[in-house]
């Protein structure tokens, strides 16, 4: 129990500490764009309905998730080809050098320019790019440093192609997708706010920006909260995931810490 | 017990080696590196040796003597520059069917994401044997290695020498022809390692199977084996193949202390520190020396 309450204060007392200094530091704050905590906290039942959830929220999500799946899909498939076969290594790692240094937001009006402003699919394919470098760059990485004695074991033991890749490359190279697919996920959440900064009429950061322009400042605020929990929460998703699917990693690094 | 009967009825079923009690030929290998920068590097100048089914066979060489390019080369995991490496009467091109391996490094040879019995059961499922069976046959392979207790348990969380046991079951419950070892021992202690000695030997002798055991420790070596083959230097020939005389019953204590175990011991060792000297056997030492 105790251990408990440690752990729950370890998590929230630092949050504690920061929504306290901001509640006392803008209480008294008469700066339209600063305004008290308090009345942020106040407009925002009546700001974040079910319809604007429903509305903003959801599509935005929603749109994450598609970009952020398919980037996973492609980055994996095409990393792990990549990772195999020196020769498509040898092919493709200039190209993908010079991609990965692009800044994703950069893309965001190129994109625009095919795909339309307004739609889903400049949305998503604007995610989905961002994403996919991260998650890519890595899986090459894990499927080469592979360990090579459980390359020549699936050898020796004749497995097949298919129970190769299956039963041996990618759990090998999962922790690092999961490394790359970390990284990918908050620059998704990035693109998701960016994307939307153009021209979209619904959505999180359409949202936002049109309470900024409308100078619904402290509704805007509320907005930014939202964009902030909605991060956390999709973090810790990802930690479960993470945590489930590489158990025996975390498992094993503790045991070789120890030793 | 029924994995020898099974063992059997493999070799009996096998009809590609009908003509000889040879397991294992080595014809004349020879094995050149050629990387660029380092052209023309040879490890292997020429070695022919046979194992003949259901022996024990030790290779032993100074430290840099080629040990680990050839049993790469007989498991199929690199090709030979010349001769040939046959097993059951069918030249190696690959990683022939019935060999299993275990390699020095186990901790680096089981999967990490699978359980012991996953480990032991992903060969047998690609032999496409069904799940019952595998399962019977995990059993009795972890039983034989005493470690019937750890297989839902992940490789990481048993010690060495346990590990290197899961990966000896997984060879046995392939049900090789051949099993080939590469320095197994290598990284457990010596208690672990003595331990694993005698299982190794008492599988040896109750499954039948031949094994190609490779090691760099002379008491090793002439403990476990019927024969040592040892090598030379680099380039490497056949040093001298030795008959270990010793009676077949072996342990730790009375054959370790047996007199003919310290000549043989004595043998192999000034053997070795001979071809550490670079010496090599009969008329080809002066000329190489000269090279």
């Amino acid at each position: 129990m105790i251990r408990f309450l440690k752990a729950t204060g370890y998590v929230l007392g630092l949050p504690v500490i920061l929504l306290t200094a901001w509640w006392f530091g803008s209480a008294n704050s008469t700066s339209p764009f600063w305004p008290p905590l308090s009345t942020i906290i106040e407009t925002f039942p009546s700001t974040w309905t079910w319809d604007r959830i429903v509305g903003d929220v959801f599509p935005s999500l929603a749109r994450l998730g598609i970009g952020f799946g398919l980037a996973v899909v492609v980055g994996i498939v095409l990393g792990t080809a990549i990772g195999l076969s020196p020769t498509l290594r040898a092919l493709s790692e200039p190209v993908l050098e010079f991609f990965r240094a692009v800044p994703p937001p950069v893309l965001v009006p190129i994109i625009a320019l095919f795909a339309g402003y307004t739609g889903w699919l400049g949305k998503i394919v604007t995610i989905a790019l961002g994403c996919l470098w991260p998650i890519l760059l890595n899986t090459v990485e894990g499927v080469r440093g592979l360990e090579p004695v459980l390359g020549d074991t699936a050898k020796s033991y004749h497995l097949s192609p298919w129970r190769r890749l299956v039963f041996v490359v990618l759990p090998g190279a999962s922790p690092r997708i999961f490394t790359g697919a970390r990284q990918s996920l908050s620059i998704g959440v990035i693109l998701m706010v960016i994307s939307e900064l153009f021209g979209a009429n619904r959505g999180l950061g359409a949202a936002i920006v049109q309470f900024q322009r409308s100078f619904a400042i402290p509704q805007m605020w509320t907005g930014v909260i939202v964009l902030g929990l909605i991060g956390v929460l999709l973090a810790t998703l990802f930690k479960v995931v993470e945590n489930r699917m590489l158990a025996w990693y975390v498992g094993q690094r503790q045991i070789e810490r120890g030793a | 017990m029924s994995i020898t009967t099974m063992l059997s009825g493999r070799g009996a079923q096998a009809p590609a080696a009908p003509k000889t009690d040879v397991a294992l030929d080595l014809r004349n290998v020879q094995k050149t590196y050629d990387t660029p920068g380092r052209p023309h590097v040879e490890a292997i100048r020429n070695l022919d040796f046979q194992v003949r089914r259901g022996e024990l066979v030790c290779v032993v060489g100074p430290s840099g003597a080629g040990k680990t390019t050839l049993l790469r080369s007989i498991a199929g995991l690199l090709d030979v520059t010349a001769g040939e490496v046959v097993l059951d009467g069918t030249t190696v091109t690959g990683p022939p069917e019935g060999m299993a391996v275990v390699f020095q490094e186990y901790g680096r040879s089981l999967f990490p994401w699978m359980t012991v019995r996953q480990n032991i059961e992903l060969p047998l499922k690609e032999k496409g044997i069904p799940k019952a069976e595998r399962r019977e046959k995990v059993d009795r392979a972890l039983e034989e290695v005493s470690l019937s207790e750890a297989a839902e348990q992940h490789p990481w969380q048993l010690s060495g020498g346990m590990q290197q046991r899961v990966a000896i079951a997984r060879a046995i419950a392939f049900e090789p022809t051949v099993l080939l070892m590469d320095e197994p021992f290598a990284a457990v202690d010596a208690q672990t390692r003595a331990e694993l000695e005698d299982l190794v030997r008492s599988l040896w002798k109750h499954l039948g199977v031949t094994v190609l055991f490779v090691t760099h420790d002379i008491d090793e070596a002439v403990y476990l084996g019927e024969r040592v083959i040892v090598l030379s230097n680099r380039p490497t020939v056949l040093m001298e193949d030795v008959k270990v005389d010793l009676p077949p019953e072996r342990d730790q204590l009375t054959t370790r202390s047996d007199p003919r175990f310290g000549e043989l011991r004595g043998h192999v060792y000034e053997l070795i520190q001979r071809a550490k000297r670079g010496e090599r056997p009969d008329e080809t030492a002066a000329v190489d020396k000269g090279v």
